[in-house]
């Protein structure tokens, strides 16, 4: 229940069950954010009592009997508030029969939830958390510990986003096929979130930590056994597994990072890769290509590359001027950089560079300076490329990022002293 | 009983840092993430992070209207925080026991250092009950 051991099959069941749970205890009470609450006591009793008892013959059924319990208490406790302050006689206290448990059940009830916690009313770190604990079935504690921030911050963001949802009166229920397709790429978009800040944290000191990553995957497979026609879902999970495949190598021994065209690439996963590739296939054959199936395609070219020598570059460089065109921002405007540098030499990637000089989205971030400094080296102009390393790693948030570009920095200074 | 360690530097000393050979990162790097592994192995480690480097450093207070006024031009002998650690003790003396052993820092050339650490207490939110 800490969050430090995450791979318990008692908790593997638990994050498989208890969104099913919630799902019926949340249509049957007409509330979402108490049955939440409900669900998240239940969760934490069997996490208590199970690994002592054993896990019930019926681990669903118990679930959505404990927290059924918990919400008639609250109904019964708040009726009776009410009696008290409006001498009200009657009111109708909903319960649940346990013959109602599994004819109750909805394989639609998770989506329902995906879209409720991805609200947009909600900002995107009170989406992030209040998915993992409805959808994901984690524990505030394990999400607090996962963004390292204390379980009551964390415990309060999420009461919080319940409010919003409440205030919103949106029902529960599935929404209409229209609306569906308006609000998929902001629920794609916090399950891309979640995986690149699991992407991102899952180096440094910090090895302790939820693999936010993996739940991020765990979550998208879910979504997509739910969505089987979309392609952007399957083209979300394909970019995440072809990403997550190259995670044994993207950092050396002593956790710093290692570049894309320096990893062992005997360590990445097959499998992933092979099950991200033929999800990519099929996505890219339904027609309407998107942004995540474009990153998956780049992934996924990278990944094919026996040696980085092999890559296919031109082919890169034509997926970034379509991710250009579907989804322009500066950050694509400057992979697409390195891809024309890759393709046409260092100068005409400078030249591309030079665009986003004054765009006010890029200013004082360090990746302009980072891949400039990239291009400068490979330009042979070390003198500036150093530069360039030390303002990017002066402004860069990321501590590994920060001994990667100050290391790449002392390398070309030792190179130069040795050609000097 | 919590401590805070602090290491503290002027601008140039973050200059400095970021000159420094690949050799010397690296045996700094290896310093502090033994360091933070040996404080969480002995049960004391409670937090520690680093922070952005003072490029961009403000000092923000509300004008009359409330507004921020912000100010970023610092004297050259102006210290920044540059990374802390928060152990939890049993007291003052093994809390500067910590600290010195950070102070050994590997500096230029791998040269044992001797930085400066400051230690302050944190105060609890607890109020003692005399018990």
């Amino acid at each position: 229940m800490n969050g430090q051991t995450p791979d318990t099959p008692i908790e593997h069941l638990l994050r498989e069950l208890s969104p099913q749970a919630l799902g019926v205890v949340a249509r049957r009470f007409r509330d979402f954010s108490s049955a939440e609450d409900a669900m998240q006591e239940a969760l934490l009793a069997a996490f208590r009592q199970w690994p002592r008892e054993g896990i019930p013959e019926n681990p669903r059924a118990w679930l959505i009997r404990v927290a059924s319990r918990r919400m008639t208490d609250t109904v019964r406790s708040e009726v009776a508030r009410r009696r008290r302050e409006t001498a009200m006689t009657t009111e109708e206290e909903p319960t649940i029969e346990p013959a109602d448990i599994e004819t109750d059940m909805d394989p639609q009830d998770t989506l329902v939830l995906l879209f409720m916690c991805c609200h947009p009313a909600l900002t995107t770190s009170s989406a992030i958390a209040l998915t993992l604990r409805a959808v994901g079935g984690l524990t505030t504690a394990e999400i607090a510990n996962a963004f390292m921030i204390p379980e009551a911050t964390m415990a309060q963001r999420i009461s919080r986003a319940k409010q919003s949802i409440k205030a919103s009166k949106v029902p529960f229920r599935l929404p209409a096929p229209q609306g569906r397709r308006e609000r998929l790429p902001a629920v794609l978009h916090v399950l891309y979130l979640i995986f690149s800040e699991g992407y991102a944290s899952s180096i440094g000191i910090h090895l302790q930590r939820l693999d936010l990553a993996r739940e991020a995957i765990r979550l998208t497979r879910g979504a997509r056994g739910l969505l089987p026609e979309d392609a952007e879902v399957a083209g979300l999970l394909a970019l995440m597994l072809l990403t997550d495949a190259r995670r044994a190598a993207r950092t050396g021994p002593h956790d710093e990072l290692i570049p894309l065209d320096k990893q062992d690439r005997s360590l990445w996963d097959r499998a992933e890769i092979t099950e991200g590739t033929n999800l990519l296939a099929v996505a890219l054959a339904k027609g309407a290509v998107g942004l995540y199936q474009l990153q998956a395609a780049i992934a996924a070219v990278h990944d094919e590359a026996a040696r980085p020598e092999e890559t296919d570059w031109p082919q890169i460089l034509a997926l970034y001027e379509l991710l250009q065109r579907v989804a322009p921002s500066p950050v694509v405007t400057l992979n697409h950089a390195i891809a024309v540098a890759m393709v046409h030499g260092p100068e005409r990637g400078l030249e591309r560079l030079r665009a986003l000089d004054n765009d006010e989205r890029l200013a004082g971030h360090y990746r302009l300076d980072a891949v400039r400094g990239h291009l400068l080296e490979m330009l042979g102009d070390f003198e500036s490329a150093i530069q360039h390393y030390r303002t990017a790693a002066a402004k860069t948030t990321s501590l590994p990022e920060q001994n990667y570009l100050m290391t790449q920095a002392a390398s070309l200074e030792e190179a130069r002293r040795k050609n000097s | 009983m919590k401590y805070i360690l602090m290491m503290n530097g002027k601008r140039s000393d973050f200059e400095g840092y970021a000159r420094s050979s690949k050799a010397d990162l690296q045996a700094n790097v290896a310093f502090m993430r033994a360091f933070s592994k040996e404080l969480k192995d002995s049960g004391v480690f409670v937090a520690s992070e680093g922070l952005g480097w003072p490029n961009d450093a403000k000092l923000v207070r509300a004008g009359n209207d409330g507004k921020p006024i912000t100010d970023g031009v610092f004297p050259e002998s102006k210290e920044f925080l540059a990374g802390y650690w928060i152990i939890d003790v049993e007291n003052t003396e093994q809390a500067v026991t910590i600290a010195a052993r950070l102070s050994r820092a590997p500096g230029a050339g791998g040269e044992t250092g001797s930085m400066p650490v400051e230690v302050r207490q944190v105060l609890s939110s607890h109020s003692d009950l005399g018990l």
